[in-house]
């Protein structure tokens, strides 16, 4: 089949499954947030495990997964949070890249670790472009979920009999420390509440969307000096929002663009894909760190995304868990010279 | 419009976590410090700055997002610094001289909270509806919802907080008021403002190339219609006639 048919067909799908790119920059002024995927290390990972550019749309899945009937050949990768995975039956590994041929059936389960799960296919899925980026924003109506007849084309793929790869398995699914630095409204709490702020173990509450993280915690709410005027000013994903009775709120890539509520701290841009994957049951503590040290954190957190594919090694299956050996290609594709 | 800056000090800069800065020109909300954070905006787009994400104001801030990896915070807030002694701010008159003329039906079903807002005008409707008319607002911010302008301000008399609870739902276009505010509905959506009237205008239109038509700074005239011409308008899928665009005198 031509890669100009290939697509993937929704069979089931868990809910709130969407389309997810980097987002789309330029709207903060109309209103619209960023958007994208909520966990962008994944996006960078699949990208690294394809062998291609980070700007592809994939497929978010937050929780659960689903079916998908496969129409063409390609290729596709499976990062983010850990979720089984079978083709035809037989297990797939995740943080890795697999070839699938047209008629095989894709089915992905629901999250063991961490939250969000990515679907990453060869060439992307090519869903339309609005206003820059395929991105699904829920809160601005843009887009909308996955759902079962859905029919997502795929990008076309160069080289979709190339080597299945992975990736070491990611480490950011576990919650724990979550450095901060001081933002707008930190001054208007007390030195005591900032000190109870980084010594309370937060969790991620069932209320958690695209649009944030919120927090369940034992203790007494964190109530701003009520005496200032809190203006509305604009708010970006990271901000660590009270709302109005005093419960945190780590916002996320769909935030609304602007809003009065009080800010404690903001998240460091590299550390917010470990808010995004913390489940319930995994606490997280907030250390603030000097804007230098944040920095710095940011530049060693960026090299380590573009030498991404240096890590990217050869995908070796474990016999034990392969259906049918006589059938099965032990080291699957040729080498295309690239590796 | 313009209010005596005599509670505005000094534009302050300020960092916005790891990759904001926020330059404020108010303590509260007055016309001078919105009209100057949406000018200085401009011109922190023409100076080009490279290592700039992108900006948008706030009420009274312009707010700036950028790569620290790029563009250092020391050079950052200096670039800003030398911006905002470049000229005084708080002294622009306007921030933009796009004047739109927005058609509205006022009352009856298209606002059924009219004759309980002119209560609390302290006017009969039919007066608080000319008070509308005669005001020239601004976009002050848009937010909430993609392209939701909120406009203003409208005089003192119009100072009254938003409804204890919430209406469940005002339909995409419905014109609604409360603290000195008027907001264009962008969505059906539930509010706790009070709904007066019903425009066909939208503002936000995902598939064009173009998909806002109304931007922080422009102003807007509202031109009362009956309606039945409101009607014609909504049932127009192009909804061209629902606003008039000009050049303010």
């Amino acid at each position: 089949m031509s890669s100009q048919t290939a697509c993937l067909e929704v069979l089931k799908a868990g809910p709130g499954l969407t389309i997810q790119d980097m987002g789309r920059h330029g709207w903060l002024s109309y209103g619209v947030s960023r958007g994208g995927a909520v966990d962008r290390e994944a996006l960078y990972e699949g990208a690294a495990l394809l062998g291609q550019g980070a700007d592809h749309a994939v497929i978010e899945m937050p929780a659960f997964g689903g079916e998908f009937q496969v129409h063409g050949d390609f290729r596709i990768a499976l990062s983010g949070a850990v979720m089984p995975a079978q083709l035809d039956g037989s297990k797939l590994a995740w943080n890795a890249s697999h070839n699938v041929c047209d008629g095989q059936r894709l089915s992905i389960g629901s999250a063991g670790t961490g939250v969000y799960g990515y679907l990453s296919v060869s060439g992307g899925f090519q869903t339309p472009l609005v206003m820059g980026s395929r991105a699904t924003h829920l809160a601005a109506l843009i887009g909308g979920v996955v759902q079962p007849g859905d029919n997502l084309l795929v990008g076309g793929d160069p080289e979709a009999t190339a080597t299945s790869v992975c990736l070491p398995q990611a480490t950011r699914f576990n919650g724990g420390d979550i450095r901060v630095v001081p933002t707008l409204h930190t001054s208007l709490y007390t030195q005591s509440d900032i000190e109870r702020f980084e010594n309370t173990l937060f969790y991620r509450s069932l209320r958690s969307n695209r649009q944030g993280v919120a927090l369940d915690f034992d203790g007494a709410p964190f109530t701003a000096d009520s005496h200032q005027n809190i203006l509305s000013e604009p708010m970006i994903s990271g901000d660590i929002q009270m709302t109005g009775d005093g419960y945190p709120v780590v916002l996320q890539s769909e935030c609304q663009s602007i809003g009065g509520f009080a800010r404690i701290a903001q998240v460091l841009p590299c550390d917010l894909s470990k808010v995004a994957q913390a489940a319930s049951e995994k606490p997280l503590q907030f250390k603030f760190v000097t804007l230098e040290d944040a920095d710095a954190a940011q530049q060693a957190h960026d090299t380590e995304i573009q030498t991404l594919g240096r890590r990217v090694e050869p995908l070796v299956r474990d016999i034990a868990e392969i259906q049918d050996l006589l059938s099965f290609q032990l080291i699957s594709g040729v080498v295309t010279g690239r590796e | 419009m313009i209010q005596t800056p005599e509670t505005v000090p000094q534009p302050v800069i300020r960092n916005v976590g790891v990759t904001g800065m926020l330059v404020t020109f108010g303590d509260q909300l007055s016309d001078a410090a919105n009209i100057a954070a949406i000018s200085f905006r401009d011109a922190v787009e023409a100076a080009k700055i490279e290592g700039v994400i992108e900006t948008c104001t706030s009420l009274v801030s312009t707010f700036v997002m950028f790569d620290p990896t790029q563009l250092s915070r020391q050079a950052l807030k200096h670039r800003l610094q030398e911006l905002v002694t470049d000229m005084d701010w708080l002294a622009q008159q306007a921030a933009s001289n796009r004047l739109w003329r927005l058609k509205v039906a006022f009352g009856n079903d298209h606002g059924p909270h009219l004759s309980e807002v002119a209560a609390l005008t302290g006017l009969t409707p039919e007066a608080a509806i000319n008070e509308i008319l005669a005001t020239r607002v601004r976009v002050i911010a848009i937010g909430f919802a993609p392209g939701q302008p909120y406009l203003g301000t409208l005089p003192p008399n119009w100072d009254f907080p938003r409804l204890p609870a919430l209406t469940p739902q005002v339909p995409a276009g419905s014109l609604v008021v409360a603290l000195r505010q008027l907001v264009l509905f962008t969505n059906d959506s539930p509010t706790g403002w009070r709904r007066i009237g019903q425009t066909a205008f939208r503002n936000f239109e995902p598939d064009s190339d173009s998909p806002f038509r109304l931007s922080t700074g422009d102003l807007i005239e509202f031109v009362r219609v009956t309606d039945d011409e409101m009607s014609r308008c909504l049932a127009n899928p192009a909804r061209d006639d629902a606003a008039e665009l000009t050049e303010a005198s």
